[in-house]
């Protein structure tokens, strides 16, 4: 049998679980003990977890969230979000074909009421945004209400093995995201007023202001908050392509969390579309991983997201295709190659320019949208409420944790504590964290070939300054009224005594160090490295590279070594030509074999593309709705049922306003679809209040 | 000044569930037809809210023979137009738990059985027979009418609009009524808030805004919007075939109503006790405990299935719990077609119909007996049996 964990890992550690056992189609596989169902299905190799009423085609994880339902199976008898619930031993687990089956109940039902709590703050959502604001309030002794729908807080910043960005002043710049959340939920924690409900989602926020939660996944709960904080993140965009909805296609976000939070291996060749930040990080953590990155697209010209992450991924020898799109996943019940092509300035492909290549998993990293809709309900219903990191607005975890903190001072005045005017410079910071990457300027190279300099391959203003903290003399400079500027080094070629914690901790590994002192002609360059140190040791040929990704030359290993600061990050040195040496930036991880396109193109067979994966409708049925005229999406849904099924129009409805721009119809003569309760579907005896099942 | 082009045959307000079928009706006759209404495009107002229950199995003549025409209509929509529209010939079981419950339905049996209406009394083991999930603690029985049944209120709707279309209807979306101009006891101009129209004749069916276009007229229609929450389940497995409903009165609820779509939803509402007076369709967070606790008692099955989605409609109530069908008094080309008391959605294709008749003056001898119970004159004195 083949097991598809991940037995080792550069980032995270590797936890021993117990083995337990469920049966898949009668079948006995192992599992580890807390893990969800999806991932002890991942696990045992079984990607295809059910298949659709409409059209009978395969189905598997997408989100990995507990948004899109297609991950949805038959365990122990009753319908279940694979990725939401943990199997138990002895579980016994069936594909979701066609509609389920209702089991019988013969059992005379009993109910207690509906329990219904007060609070003064409820915050809806523990990930940076609303842990933050959470520990404000916590100082401050404020009673609140933290719900996550998760096992644990943290949110996002569970899945990021990298090093974060932004101010190590203000938001934990230099430290890696799942260490954050380990230091902002040991700090909520140490606060008595405030409660966290773990695996507790919210329903609907309702007319009469009261907040319906479903406490731990088991017991319908009304919260009547004085004050409502919306802090629930975001939820990834979806792409209408060919064969986009075969089982390997996933979203960034369920990647990474099959990835890092449950160590198991969704595919072996990867493929991403989307050149954000998203989809720059998550092929590094693939590669982290041991998962080849094929290429990553990005239908601009230039990637979105900051240039050092798009570096760091094309010196591990992926290939980034700028103003390239997806045409189709292609396979037949999953996925087994891409076909992709370049795109003109109007984004249409160019015939003659369609590829192929040979992959087993997609990642759509096309954007998030913020999941508002709490937030505008409780406007709507004239509650006293507030909206928090990308739930606001779209941005980095670091502003993230900036807004919270100071939602959390805004809430506390609200309820009427003393705690003073809130400084302008902290909104500031905050406007800061959440800007776009600027202006590229080129490298520095070093005046003199003599003594040691630090290179910083870090060209673009972005909003981060480890660097700046690292320096044991205070050498490198990053401007502290705005921290978007490049570091400066004010040192001279004698300063530095290679210490190289500024090497090790810049969360781009965008900083190398020269040495020349023991041969000015062959200078020894110390590149950051955070892979397995076992796949490379003295003495090993490798291929080093520039900024860019471009192969300089082939140089044996002089050194490996960790410094005693840094957290997992090793140092590899080589030695080059004094020409050669200050470009260095990176060596390859990756060999260029493994991203070579197919030698034919492959052209997917079905001739629609789906936008509503719920129900399956494509975009050529609502493509000629819109030709028809049709404005109102509540229309559209009426006809097609796009936006009906068990999502809640969470992937869909930004796809067909899409195709409405396509069609030229402009934005403000569209009508969006009803916002409805539930967020989720809940079993009706839960709401009910009914005595049944155990707390987990 | 209006055109030509401005002036209709007939203009309808409100291109809802009783709207949008008569303007295929008065189109398909051959008549211009205008449907004016505020929303965006058809059937958002309380169309889409229906939950599609269709019934003959009332209390009294002109309801019965109206939903009976309608049943003809929706079982044999996809024969005659061509459309699906989900029609389910699923039979509705009204469940009986006391023996006062079983009192009224029986009377009831008595006034359905002279027009005719397939509708028995079945005792516990054979509704069992009928409805196995029922909870059989405490069952008595109850009726069941086969032929009764259950369509798309969005499909069937839709399906009206694009035919009335075809038929040369016009619509006009995003366009409110904001007043008439009446003159000689008839209405001379209908002004809209994008231009004014002029039409032989005029129909209110403007669902729970019905008063409020009634009074441009100067009319005060005892039309009032009650307000109902509903929801709808994931799709399973068929396993209930009859809409079932439950009489009995609760706390803070009357009766409810639940039932299996064609195509695997379970779809429920309740009927609030007091009633919801005003137009707010906000959800409430007191629904859902309410609605499914009942839901379940009557049938534990349900409690593992999973709500999908909820939402709030309009009832546009009566003070006798009977629409308001036939010429306006006053105003000599007014017909109303309002108050249809959350029944628009069954009553729309024959009451469509019947206002076609009205219009082209070729009402029955049936149709008159039908239009003095929902005459716009009555005396609103008597009371519906069975809501």
């Amino acid at each position: 049998m083949t097991d598809h964990r991940i037995k080792k890992h550069p980032i995270l550690t590797i936890p021993t679980k117990k083995v337990i056992s469920f049966s898949w189609q009668g079948n006995k596989l192992p599992a580890l003990e807390g893990e969800t169902i999806a991932s002890a299905l991942f696990a045992n190799g079984i990607k295809v977890f059910g298949h659709h009423h409409k059209d009978k085609s395969p189905l598997g994880i997408f989100c990995a969230n507990g948004q899109c339902s297609q991950c949805m199976v038959i365990a122990d008898g009753l319908p279940v979000k694979a990725c939401m619930e943990t199997v138990v031993d002895g579980m016994q687990i069936f594909p979701n074909d066609g509609h389920p089956v209702l089991p019988e109940v013969h059992s005379q039902p009993s109910f207690k009421s509906v329990p219904e709590i007060n609070v003064p703050v409820l915050i809806l959502g523990g990930g940076p945004a609303g842990l933050s604001a959470a520990i404000e309030l916590g100082k401050l002794g404020i009673h609140a209400l933290l719900v996550d729908d998760k096992h644990r807080v943290g949110g996002k910043l569970v899945l990021q093995t990298h090093r974060f960005f932004g101010s190590a002043d203000a938001v934990y710049a230099g430290t890696r995201g799942i260490d954050i959340a380990t230091i902002l939920e040991k700090e909520v924690t140490q606060y008595p007023s405030i409660d966290i409900w773990l695996q507790s989602t919210c329903l609907a926020v309702y007319s009469d202001q009261k907040v319906g939660i479903l406490k731990h996944g088991n017991e319908y709960v009304l919260v009547n908050p004085e004050i409502l904080l919306v802090a629930c993140g975001a939820r990834e965009k979806f792409l209408a392509f060919k064969g986009n909805t075969l089982p390997g296609v996933y979203g960034a976000g369920a990647f990474q969390t099959l990835v890092n939070r449950d160590l198991v291996k969704p595919a072996d060749k990867l493929f991403i579309v989307g050149g954000g930040n998203v989809g720059l990080i998550a092929g590094y953590h693939a590669l982290q991983a041991g998962i080849n990155v094929i290429g990553l697209i990005e239908a601009l010209p230039e990637c979105g997201g900051y240039k050092v992450h798009k570096d760091k991924l094309v010196r591990m020898g992926v290939p980034i295709h700028t103003s390239h799109t997806i045409l189709s996943a292609n396979g037949a019940d999953k996925v087994e190659s891409v076909s992709i092509a370049a795109v003109d300035d109007k984004f249409i492909p160019i015939p003659g320019s369609e590829q192929s290549f040979e992959c087993d998993a997609i990642l759509i990293a096309v954007g998030l949208d913020p999941v508002s809709e709490f937030y505008q309900k409780a406007v709507d219903f004239k509650m006293n409420a507030f909206v928090a990191g990308d739930a606001e607005e779209i941005a980095e975890a670091s502003a993230a944790i900036f807004s919270g903190k100071i939602k959390g001072l805004e809430i506390a005045k609200a309820l009427g504590q003393e705690i003073g005017e809130i400084p302008a410079l902290w909104y500031r910071t905050g406007e800061i964290l959440k800007s776009r990457p600027g202006n590229v300027f080129s490298e520095e190279l070093p005046n003199l070939p003599e003594g040691v300099v630090p290179i910083f391959h870090c060209s673009q203003e972005i909003p981060c300054d480890p660097c700046s903290s690292l320096c044991p003399h205070g050498l490198i400079v990053v401007d502290k009224k705005d921290i978007r500027s490049v570091p400066t080094f004010i040192g001279n070629n004698y300063c530095c005594e290679v210490c190289e914690k500024c090497v090790a901790g810049c969360p781009g590994l965008a900083i190398t160090l020269v040495d020349y002192r023991a041969n000015p002609e062959k200078p020894i360059v110390s590149i950051p490295y955070e892979f397995s140190s076992e796949m490379i040791t003295r003495d090993d040929i490798v291929t080093i590279l520039d900024t860019e990704g471009n192969s300089l030359c082939d140089t044996d290993v002089f050194d490996i070594h960790s410094i005693k600061t840094s957290d997992r990050t090793m140092i590899i040195q080589v030695e080059t030509d004094k020409e050669t040496a200050p470009h260095i930036a990176g060596i390859r991880i990756q060999s260029p074999r493994i991203t070579q396109p197919m030698f034919q193109y492959v052209n997917h067979v079905t001739d629609d593309t789906i936008v509503c994966r719920c129900e399956h409708v494509s975009a050529g049925e609502i493509r000629a709705l819109i030709r028809q005229g049709y404005k109102d999406i509540n229309e559209i849904k009426t006809v097609t049922r796009a936006c009906m099924g068990a999502c809640g129009a969470k992937t869909c409805a930004s796809l067909i306003r899409r195709i409405f721009r396509e069609e030229g119809v402009p934005n403000d003569k569209i009508i969006d679809p009803s916002k409805r309760p539930l967020f989720i579907e809940v079993p009706l005896g839960l709401l009910a209040g009914e005595n049944s099942k155990e707390s987990k | 000044m209006t055109h030509p082009s401005d002036h209709f045959d007939v203009i309808i307000i409100g291109a809802g569930s009783l709207g949008t079928p008569t303007a295929y009706y008065l189109a398909n006759a051959g008549l211009k037809v205008l449907v004016l209404d505020a929303v965006s495009s058809v059937g958002q107002g309380s169309n889409k809210r229906a939950i599609g229950g269709i019934r003959a199995t009332h209390s009294d003549p002109a309801k019965i023979r109206l939903c009976q025409r309608s049943i003809e209509i929706f079982s044999t929509f996809k024969e005659v137009f061509g459309d699906d529209i989900e029609w389910d010939r699923c039979g509705y079981a009204f469940v009986a738990y006391h023996e006062k419950e079983e009192q009224t339905l029986k009377n009831l049996l008595i006034t359905q059985k002279n027009y005719q209406l397939e509708n028995d009394w079945y005792d516990q083991k054979d509704l069992l027979k009928i409805v196995p999930d029922l909870n059989p603690r405490g069952l008595i029985g109850g009726t069941f009418s086969p032929n009764d049944g259950s369509a798309s209120p969005l499909l069937s709707n839709h399906a009206y609009y694009t035919h009335a279309l075809e038929k040369g209807a016009e619509f006009h979306f995003s366009e409110a009524v904001i007043g008439m101009q009446t003159d000689h006891g008839r209405i001379q101009k209908v002004l809209t808030s994008k231009a004014e129209y002029q039409a032989d004749f005029v129909i209110n069916c403007a669902g729970a805004a019905a008063d409020c276009i009634g009074s441009m007229t100067g009319l005060d229609l005892p039309v009032k919007p009650d307000s109902h929450e509903a929801a709808i389940t994931e799709p399973v497995a068929r396993f209930l075939g009859p809409m079932i409903v439950d009489i009995r009165p609760a706390v803070g609820s009357s009766n409810y109503y639940f039932y299996q779509h064609i195509t695997g939803q379970i779809i429920f509402c309740i009927t609030p006790s007091p009633n919801a007076w005003g137009e707010d369709v906000n959800e409430t967070s007191s629904f859902l405990p309410m609605v499914s606790r009942r839901m379940i008692e009557v049938m534990p099955r349900l409690k593992n299935i999973r709500v999908r989605r909820t939402w709030r409609g309009l009832y546009p109530m009566t003070p006798d719990g009977f629409p308001i069908l036939g010429w306006a008094p006053e105003i000599s080309n007014l017909l109303l077609g309002v108050g249809l008391c959350g029944q628009g959605f069954m009553l729309g294709p024959s009451c469509g119909e019947l206002l076609t008749r009205l219009v082209t003056n070729s009402i029955t001898d049936q149709d008159k007996e039908t239009l003095a119970i929902l005459s716009p004159t009555r005396s609103f004195n008597s009371q519906e049996l069975l809501k």
